[in-house]
């Protein structure tokens, strides 16, 4: 076993090529408990949390694109200037176990791990977020959508590490919601994340521990888009947002496990993806 | 640096070589069974409870989920360092108001709240209830520590 504590981002991509069994370490708040927990042998650890380039964030005015570093943590989205960028980044950074948490666990982390029931992830794909990628052997970019694979399973080479994710900055509403059986320091049972993109005049909503990995409703936001005026945003029926989370649920795929049943998660995520549209079209 | 290699940390202000120690080890081991600085606890093992609470590089972490070996360079305080000895005014507070029962969770709280009220001296109650969100007391009931948390808040202020 070793640990290296590379403090560039050259340095990290060269050991991940260098080395034969590497695992990477960002905040530590999935690594250490498998770690502590003896789940899990530990080999080579490339610690990345000195690695500058991935503990900043820009904001491209020209492009409206936001760029924010793999080891940016939580506490950075919570407040500030990237919350009023990504209201709904915002409010599922909140939700994320404690403050302890929020000021290790990162972005890159939720991705690395690619758990569903991650909660940074929902947003992610309801923003159509971008993510950047490095290796030895280059670059590359990936859509959300084909970056995540299944349950703890992404498009991650062994050699590569995630960067960062670029996302548009959008007009209109967006929002997240989670269902845990307390408000701090859960797990979700069933989350939410809905942009009401006022400029295209569409829809996007992901859903999070309902599915093998985060589920994007592509046939519920284009029945909406076809019921409800989202560039306008005038006066909601409540029948629409009601088949609105019906149609929801139908697109979501849950199983029964430690934390609930398919049936409740089923039921949750449509009443979640309900009460977004409701709130985003109060005005 | 491999299995065996020493490295050394950065706490309370002085730096302090860990011999012979597996490079697995949380920083919580290290500090409690390597240092010699038992007052952080160890109950959840996985960031849960809040009760290994230090200050690393001016931020709130639980110690349990700092690899140690990786902390190298870090200024870390624990909840030895916020007291040369005598009380700090929030461990008297949290005795006054009788915040303390079994005790377990007793000093991950006492750095959450020093580390609170360093940052924001005058606390919204929300803030204060979200601040302590991270820390689990199951004996209390958390009024009285919130109580605690007041008096030190009022304390300060009319200093």
């Amino acid at each position: 076993m070793s640990i290296h504590i590379p403090t560039s981002l050259d340095d990290a991509v060269a050991l991940l090529h260098e080395l034969p069994r590497v695992q990477l370490l960002a905040g530590g708040t999935d690594f250490m408990v498998e770690v502590n927990f003896n789940r899990h042998d530990v080999h080579d650890v490339v610690a990345l949390r000195r690695v500058t380039e991935l503990q900043q964030w820009q904001h491209d005015e020209t492009s409206n694109t936001v760029t924010i570093g793999a080891g940016v943590p939580y506490a950075e989205m919570e407040n500030g200037e990237l919350a009023r960028l990504f209201p709904a980044l915002a409010e599922a950074a909140r939700t994320v176990g404690s403050p302890q948490i929020r000021a290790a666990g990162t972005l890159g982390g939720n991705l690395g791990t690619c758990s569903p029931a991650g909660d940074g992830l929902p947003v992610l794909f309801a923003l159509d977020a971008v993510v950047n990628l490095a290796s030895h052997r280059g670059k590359r970019s990936l859509p959300i959508g084909e970056f995540m694979l299944g349950p703890k399973r992404s498009a991650l080479a062994v050699d590569e590490l995630v960067v960062s994710v670029s996302m548009k900055t959008t007009t209109g509403w967006q929002g997240y919601a989670k269902v845990g059986t307390r408000n701090a320091m859960v797990i979700s049972v069933a989350s939410a994340s809905l942009v009401l993109d006022s400029e295209s005049g569409t829809a996007r909503i992901a859903l999070g521990s309902v599915g093998p990995t985060i589920i994007r409703c592509t046939q519920a936001e284009q029945w909406l888009q076809t019921q409800y005026d989202i560039s306008a945003r005038k006066e909601l029926d409540e029948a629409i947002a009601t088949e609105f989370g019906l149609r929801v649920s139908q697109e979501s795929r849950p199983i029964d496990d430690h934390r609930s049943t398919a049936q409740y998660r089923r039921h949750a995520v449509g009443v979640l993806a309900k009460r977004l549209l409701q709130r985003g079209c109060v005005q | 640096m491999s299995e065996t290699q020493i490295y050394s940390l950065r706490v309370n202000g002085k730096l302090r070589d860990v011999t012979d120690a597996w490079l697995g080890e949380s920083l919580l081991y290290v500090l409690r069974e390597r240092l010699g600085l038992p007052g952080s606890k160890g109950a959840c093992e996985q960031g849960e409870c809040g009760s290994c609470t230090v200050v690393m590089d001016g931020v709130a972490v639980c110690s349990c989920l700092v690899l140690a070996a990786s902390a190298v360079g870090a200024d870390i305080t624990t909840i030895e360092g916020f007291t040369d000895g005598a009380l700090t005014d929030v461990q008297q507070a949290f005795i006054d108001e009788g915040a303390v029962q079994c005790g377990f969770c007793t000093p991950g709280l006492i750095v959450a709240v020093h580390h609170l009220l360093d940052n924001t001296p005058r606390p919204s109650e929300m803030k204060i209830k979200e601040a302590l969100s991270g820390n689990i007391c199951r004996c209390t009931g958390y009024g009285r520590i919130f109580a605690a948390v007041t008096r030190v808040i009022e304390q300060r202020a009319q200093q």
